[in-house]
């Protein structure tokens, strides 16, 4: 096994680990760190690929690199503006009072 | 297919992408003295790109293409305008043209030039808005598809809250964790994708896809996160509340416009990425999906007991009629998809539901400006109030029923027509269906607002100029319906290589 | 003995992901995760892409992390994470998690044979842009308009935590990020660090046309630098409505447009560049962006307008 293949399967069961707290976990922080998590196992994804793409004296497909590259810094301003929202909405009020009952405080996606 | 190369007036799909980019970047580094004006005039430009790139399309017969930099696919990044897009970008950008005349009411800045939130940040995401879904009608590429949909993410998220209290924070939180679920699972199959084919262009992709595992899984993430981005049964849960949250001039942009990026994806994704023919099955599924949309959310929004939560359910049911689409086109007899009824159809439902649904939000903001509430079973005396809005309620409400003479009708005709063709039967008695609970959703709000007003009513007076946006809005909606019940061959330009 | 020491590094991610989902503590969750991207910045280098390695290190464990950090600190007199739902629901949701993640290790235990690579095309043409770190070249010439797009998702973002201000406050400052308990160290530290912070990012600018490094690495440095004054309470963070603040961040994505559509005149198009004036313009424009970029990080981490502007 190359460690290419290797990690990428260690990226498949970052997704499934990241996943499984993206739908259970109640508090939205704790889906934001899921969130990120799963971010981080396609990430690696695209890691895979360029390695495996190493040809032409590259240690690596540059191309895949640079798009993980644009990745990370989206997954951080997505981090940034839920955060910044989901303190707001906690602040904002007594966390469990008001809001129409139909809507219950259940975020999951 | 023939290998991409810039034709004649490439360069205006650039415009398109930057000109509300330097618009939003002029507001936020000038403060909003000079928002109104630098949108406007943003607004204007674009509306006239636009029109010229269809005419264009038109003109030449061809998709109008440019690739950036020059950099060829798969090493560079192509815009493309074929009929469709061009379609998508005129209807956009009319839309928004409304909505910022209507916008200018509720959104203008205090006379003393001092700088205050709501407009900022309604201006400013507005233009961003537009930038993210000209990329997404224009992109090849679908890495450079994904931060579109970012872009979309973005803007939209925060116009949600634009009134910051709980619910609509609430609202927007759950609207975002959505958003991004779905962002990350297209992302990780555009990473399969690039693992199995190094390239992200779509006419190349379309030229090697073959129907092996990594193909399906990769295309059943991104579609399934694409789902959930176009609130799709059962991903649609936290639509509604978004959509009722924002303020209308917000509202009219996210049912009319966003929600319909990620699903013009998955119809790019189905028949320009996928290896040809799919599963009948898979696109039954789909349309199943799409049916339980029309069928829960429309009884839904019968049940709703404020205005613009019954609008954003009808929203919700009218995108399910879009996923109907995938079994007709693939079971017609049609050589291409785009020479199909079902795909015409799908199309003009599309459009039409824009025109109408931005019409309806808007014309539900101005009623509750009117009256100061929201309550269909108080609005009586609106029709006296505002008559000019609520008869833009009711021609658009029109569309949505598909009754005569809307654009509304002409689509979900022509998806009924499809429907007998393949045999589907189960989905023209949706179709009917869906089109009698419309009626039924509508014709309560209309009868409410036609009712006397209750004693003592005393009434907001609004702008004419408001309403007469709202109302040009709905007459395009029914102008609409006066298209030829067949295939456009428009909507086909540019897509000739494309088997 | 190399595979083992990868192994050895995929059992340490999985017990820190592990860990961050199920840690009953959201603080305990939030540090398993920096570790997580510390390990995950490692395994970027095991990979070679060192690029990645240090955007990952400074962004998505860094920047990301420090978010996190502070969003515990400001939730705890709040709400309490609640517990996992019953047992049922977890296998339930479990057995769907590991059915996404065995196609996706499937998919990967199977790869096409040879594997596709852009990366002879990137070579092909490397010459024409005239810089020497090929990932540089992808962002800032084959993808430029990618990386354009991303700046604008920058701005965005920090219009939408500003957007969360309450009305009042619109215009004011963000909220201190003083740290809570007052350090000698990290006041030492916010007086030392950063000249030579800012260096190192200089440099890891200027480097990255032809080595590792980039905008990105480099400006986040700027930005942690700039965090770390604001930390040990050296300096408030800035008025958000001050023009000279808004225009730091918008120069970046504006130089970059506008040499864009100077292609049209002076080159083959939008985002292309003159012929033998590609690297001085390149790198004119990354440190135009580095700057944007560490101000906008530093201010979305700072958050939104938390006091009324000044008179």
């Amino acid at each position: 096994m190359t460690p290419a293949t290797l990690y990428g399967l260690c990226a498949a069961a970052l997704v499934a680990i990241g996943l499984f707290g993206l739908i259970l976990h109640p508090s939205p922080l704790r889906k934001v760190i899921s969130f990120n998590l799963v971010g981080s196992g396609t990430f690696l994804f695209f890691g895979v690929a360029a390695r495996r793409g190493a040809v032409a004296g590259f240690l690596g497909d540059p191309v895949p690199q640079a798009m993980v590259i644009t990745g990370i810094v989206v997954a951080f301003a997505a981090t940034a503006l839920a955060v910044a929202l989901l303190l707001r909405m906690l602040e904002s009020g007594a966390p469990t009072v008001d809001g129409p009952p139909e809507q219950p405080d259940d975020l999951s996606p | 297919m023939m290998p991409y190369a810039t034709t004649p007036g490439g360069w205006m799909l650039v415009l398109a992408l930057m000109l509300p980019v330097v618009g939003m970047l002029g507001i936020f580094a000038l403060g909003l003295r000079h928002a109104e004006r630098i949108a406007h005039a943003t607004l204007l430009a674009g509306l006239a790109v636009a029109l010229a790139i269809a005419v264009e399309v038109g003109r030449s017969g061809q998709a109008v293409t440019y690739l950036i930099g020059g950099w060829r696919p798969p090493l560079g990044i192509a815009l493309q305008a074929d009929g469709l897009s061009a379609v998508l970008m005129v209807m956009t950008s009319v839309i928004l043209c409304s909505v910022g005349v209507f916008a200018r009411g509720s959104f203008s800045s205090p006379p003393d030039g001092a700088e205050v939130r709501r407009p900022f940040v309604f201006w400013t995401l507005l233009l961003g808005l537009w930038s993210a879904l000209n990329t997404v009608w224009l992109a090849q590429d679908l890495f450079s598809l994904f931060v579109a949909l970012e872009l979309l993410t973005f803007s939209a998220v925060p116009l949600v809250c634009l009134d910051g209290s709980r619910d609509t924070l609430r609202a927007a939180l759950r609207y975002l964790l959505f958003a991004l679920a779905g962002s990350v699972f297209y992302l990780m199959g555009t990473g399969l994708i690039y693992g199995a084919y190094g390239t992200m262009d779509i006419a190349s992709l379309h030229q090697v896809a073959r129907a092996d595992w990594a193909t399906s899984v990769a295309l059943g993430l991104m579609i399934v996160g694409l789902m959930a981005k176009a609130a799709l049964f059962p991903l649609h849960l936290w639509l509604p509340p978004a959509h009722a949250g924002a303020p209308a001039a917000a509202s009219a942009v996210l049912s009319a416009l966003v929600v319909k990026a990620p699903f013009i994806l998955i119809l790019r994704l189905w028949f320009d990425v996928a290896p040809q023919p799919l599963p009948a099955a898979a696109g039954a599924m789909l349309a199943g999906l799409g049916a339980a949309s029309i069928l829960f959310c429309s009884i839904m929004a019968l049940r709703q007991a404020r205005l613009k939560l019954m609008i954003a359910y009808s929203t919700v049911a009218q995108v399910g009629y879009l996923f109907l689409v995938f079994p007709l086109v693939m079971g017609s007899a049609a050589e291409m998809p785009w020479d199909s009824v079902g795909w015409t159809g799908g199309v003009l439902q599309l459009v039409s539901h824009a025109f109408a649904k931005a019409a309806m939000f808007l014309a539900a903001g101005l009623i509750a400006e009117a009256l100061g509430h929201d309550r269909i079973a108080d609005l009586g005396g609106a029709a006296k109030g505002v008559p000019v809005t609520v008869a833009a309620f009711a021609l658009a409400g029109l569309s949505l029923m598909g009754l005569p003479p809307a654009g509304g009708f002409i689509s979900k005709l022509m998806l009924l027509t499809a429907a007998v063709e393949t045999a589907n039967w189960w989905i023209a008695a949706t179709i009917l269906a869906g089109g009698i609970l419309a009626a039924t959703y509508v014709f309560r709000v209309v009868g409410s607002a036609l009712a006397q007003p209750r004693a003592g009513l005393v009434m907001k007076a609004v702008p004419l100029n408001r309403e007469l946006a709202v109302l040009t809005l709905a007459l395009i909606a029914v102008a609409l319906g006066f298209l030829p019940l067949q295939p456009l061959d428009y909507l086909g330009i540019g897509r000739g290589g494309m088997p | 003995m190399s595979l083992a020491v990868d192994l050895v590094m995929v059992l340490l991610i999985l017990t820190a992901a592990v860990w961050t989902i199920l840690a009953r503590d959201r603080r305990d969750a939030v540090i398993a995760f920096i570790v997580l991207g510390l390990l995950l910045s490692l395994v970027w280098m095991r990979l070679l892409a060192v690029d990645v390695a240090l955007t990952e290190a400074a962004v998505g464990g860094g920047a990301t992390g420090l978010v996190l950090l502070r969003a515990c600190a400001r939730l705890l007199p709040v709400e309490a994470d609640g517990a996992l739902p019953g047992l049922r629901l977890q296998v339930a949701v479990g057995v769907l998690c590991a059915v996404v993640g065995a196609c996706l290790a499937a998919v990967i235990l199977s790869p096409p044979e040879p594997a596709p690579s852009l990366a002879p095309a990137v070579a092909a043409h490397m010459e024409d842009v005239g810089l020497k770190n090929p990932v540089t070249v992808v962002l800032l010439a084959y993808r430029a308009l990618d990386t354009l797009l991303e700046k604008v998702v920058l701005v965005l973002g920090l219009i939408g935590v500003w957007a969360l201000a309450p009305d009042l406050f619109w215009g004011g400052r963000p909220a201190s990020l003083r740290a809570a308990v007052p350090s000698g160290t990290l006041t030492f530290l916010a007086r030392v660090l950063p000249p030579i912070g800012v260096l190192i990012g200089i440099y890891l600018v200027w480097n990255g046309a032809d080595h590792p490094g980039g905008t990105f690495q480099g400006g986040t440095v700027l930005a942690a630098m700039w965090l770390l004054v604001m930390m040990a309470d050296l300096g408030d963070p800035p008025e958000t409505r001050a023009l000279r603040l808004r225009r730091l961040v918008a120069v970046g994505p504006a130089l970059f447009i506008a040499v864009g559509l100077a292609g049209f005149g002076m080159a083959d198009g939008f985002l292309s560049y003159p012929p033998g004036y590609a690297k001085p313009i390149i790198v004119a424009v990354e440190v135009a962006l580095a700057l944007s970029i560490a101000v906008i990080l530093g201010l979305m981490v700072a958050g939104p307008a938390a006091k009324e502007p000044d008179q």
